[in-house]
């Protein structure tokens, strides 16, 4: 049973602390409780760190009795195990960095901690975040809590169980191609992928440079924007984070909705959409005109060549970052190198797992000579022409509506032996990364038990947009409450 | 669009990747099935379309150029597999 004395969502434990209902010592064991007793079955977490986060919430309650408060103040959290941990391991799944501990705090890490967030542990994700199902773990798959014969979604799969099995009430995630989103969508949980360079890179496990982005994720809209407050900002670290005038966004949340103006993307809802996830987001669009909006039909004519797009710049520009492992500096070396050359092959060759050979191999092959051309210059023209569509797009509306996944959460094993099948599930989700744009998944009911997810995308820059329209639609509907029967 | 055996391991070994010999043929034979779905992109005409590297074209930010943390070589090194003196060990290079 959930202990009644703890409230779900980041937002009401706050006032508790506030209000001294209880300690965030008090909190973070019930959550320990919870991890030990339930993440067998979800496999949430690669490492909890109870010694690490028990001293975490001592402070916090230190600094409250001292006086401070901050809505962040004592609230544990689970970090997605691609975020550099100063004294606790940092594994990315992968066997390559298995016991590796980075010397050093992620900025993110840094920023959560100094508003005084406690760190309950490390969560499981696809090998360097590469896989849409959790699935290419090195630590094995996460589950999904509303079946745990389902995947969670990836690559922050196991962020997303965590929260959504009420293990920790947010998460960090990163979204390359939906890695945030996605499992946010199966999972029924709400998360976001900021503007491109809206959070510090630094500490963040690469994967692809020009696509990678760190959000939040949690039960509701406004969780999610407490936690995206403290995560933003310029940092002379990363030189693609954007110097901006320090935002809230909570800001907006509780405006209303009238006279704004969605579009839905048509090559969102054709054939390749399942006819329940169409219907969810036909009611969600009813449900925003209920409340003032207009809703209109857009185009996004290059939506269908997004997935090869992506996966062309994203496996090229991960061939490059992946080849700081060769066994000399840190992470995996192989037994007995006859020479350097053999050091640096069974080296990486041991310490990768298939999926993610499988992209450094499509990546190299793209940027090869004789290659580069049709390929990797093609797919950044067609990246700019993506960028276009919606550029475009955001001349007639404010945001866009739209499903996060043609489907929902799929069984373990049904698509991990055909990569191509498993990189056609991200057709709705990497034209948003490859644009730079802000995109936010959000529980929008249910088919035979398991979430729908509804995607939310934005201009650049304008989250606290996106916040509003999500955090509105949550005031008038409550599948962002529902609880797994596994978490309770 | 297919890739060859001999197409597979000319990429893996430009990527100082192992792949065992049994697996080979399996590689070769998913990335064919991959490029050949990726190959859709080719489809599109991009005639005069400059390419574009990253979404925000504008970033790039410079600072001045001052030490800004010290390096503590032990702590960086503490995870390499074999250091001596600190220096990194790899197999001898020149005989």
């Amino acid at each position: 049973m959930m202990n009644p004395d703890y409230p779900q969502t980041l937002a009401a434990q706050s006032v508790a602390l506030t209000e001294g209902q209880f300690s965030s010592v008090e909190l973070t064991q019930h959550y320990l409780e919870r991890i030990n007793r339930l993440d067998a079955q979800f496999n949430s977490f690669i490492t909890v760190c109870p010694d690490f986060a028990i001293a975490q919430a001592a402070e916090a309650d230190r600094r409250r009795a001292a006086g401070e408060n901050g809505p962040l103040l004592g609230i544990p959290y689970a970090n997605k195990d691609i975020f550099c941990t100063k004294g606790i391991k940092t594994t990315c799944a992968s066997r390559m960095l298995a016991e590796w501990q980075a010397p050093y705090d992620a900025t993110v890490v840094e920023r959560l901690h100094a508003a005084g967030m406690v760190m309950l542990g490390k969560t499981n994700m696809d090998e360097f975040a590469m896989g849409s199902s959790n699935e290419t773990s090195w630590f094995g798959p996460a589950r999904n809590p509303w079946d745990t014969n389902r995947v969670p979604g990836g690559s922050s799969g196991g962020s997303a169980a965590a929260v959504a099995a009420r293990l920790a009430p947010v998460a960090t995630g990163t979204d390359t191609g939906g890695s945030i989103r996605q499992p946010a969508a199966l999972c029924g949980v709400t998360g976001l992928k900021p503007t491109y360079g809206r959070v510090s890179r630094w500490g963040m496990i690469a994967f692809a440079s020009s696509l990678d982005q760190g959000g939040p994720m949690g039960l509701s809209a406004e969780d999610v924007a407490l936690m995206l407050n403290a995560m933003t900002g310029a940092d002379r670290r990363d030189a693609t984070s954007i110097e901006r005038a320090p935002e809230d966004f909570m800001a907006d949340l509780n405006k209303p909705l009238t006279g704004l103006k969605v579009g839905v993307p048509t090559e969102f809802m054709d054939a390749g959409l399942s006819p329940a996830i169409r219907a969810c987001v036909d009611f969600a669009a009813a449900t925003l005109k209920q409340l003032g909006a207009t809703i209109k039909e857009v185009s996004l004519p290059n939506a269908g060549v997004a997935v090869p797009a992506y996966y062309v710049v994203a496996s090229a520009e991960a061939s490059s970052n992946l080849s700081r492992y060769d066994g000399v500096r840190f992470g995996h070396r192989c037994e007995n190198p006859v020479d350097l050359a053999d050091l640096y092959s069974r080296s990486r060759g041991e310490g990768f797992g298939d999926e993610v050979k499988r992209r450094i191999l499509v990546g190299t092959y793209v940027l090869s000579a004789g290659y580069y051309d049709a390929w990797y210059r093609k797919a950044q023209q067609l990246r700019r022409l993506i960028q276009q569509d919606y550029v475009a797009a955001f001349i007639d509306v404010d945001l866009l509506l739209g499903p996060t996944t043609p489907n929902t959460a799929f069984a373990l094993g049904e698509n991990i032996a055909d990569p191509l099948t498993m990189y056609l599930s991200d057709i709705y989700t990497t034209g948003v990364n490859l644009a730079g744009l802000p995109g936010l998944s959000m529980p929008g009911g249910f088919v035979d038990g398991l979430p729908v997810g509804l995607q939310l995308i934005g201009n650049y820059f304008d989250e606290r947009r996106v916040l509003q329209v999500a955090h509105q639609f949550q005031q008038h509907t409550d599948w962002h409450c529902r609880v797994p029967v596994a978490a309770e | 669009m297919s890739l060859s055996t001999a197409d597979l391991l000319r990429v893996a070994c430009l990527a100082r990747l192992k792949i065992a010999d049994h697996e080979v043929d399996t590689y070769a034979a998913q990335l064919s099935g991959i490029l050949t779905h990726f190959s859709l992109i080719g489809e599109v005409n991009t005639d005069a379309i400059i390419p574009l590297a990253h979404a925000i074209e504008t970033i790039g930010q410079l600072r001045e150029d001052v030490v800004s943390e010290d390096v503590d070589r032990d702590q960086l090194q503490a995870g390499a597999p074999l250091v001596e003196d600190g220096y990194f060990l790899v197999p001898r290079v020149i005989e």
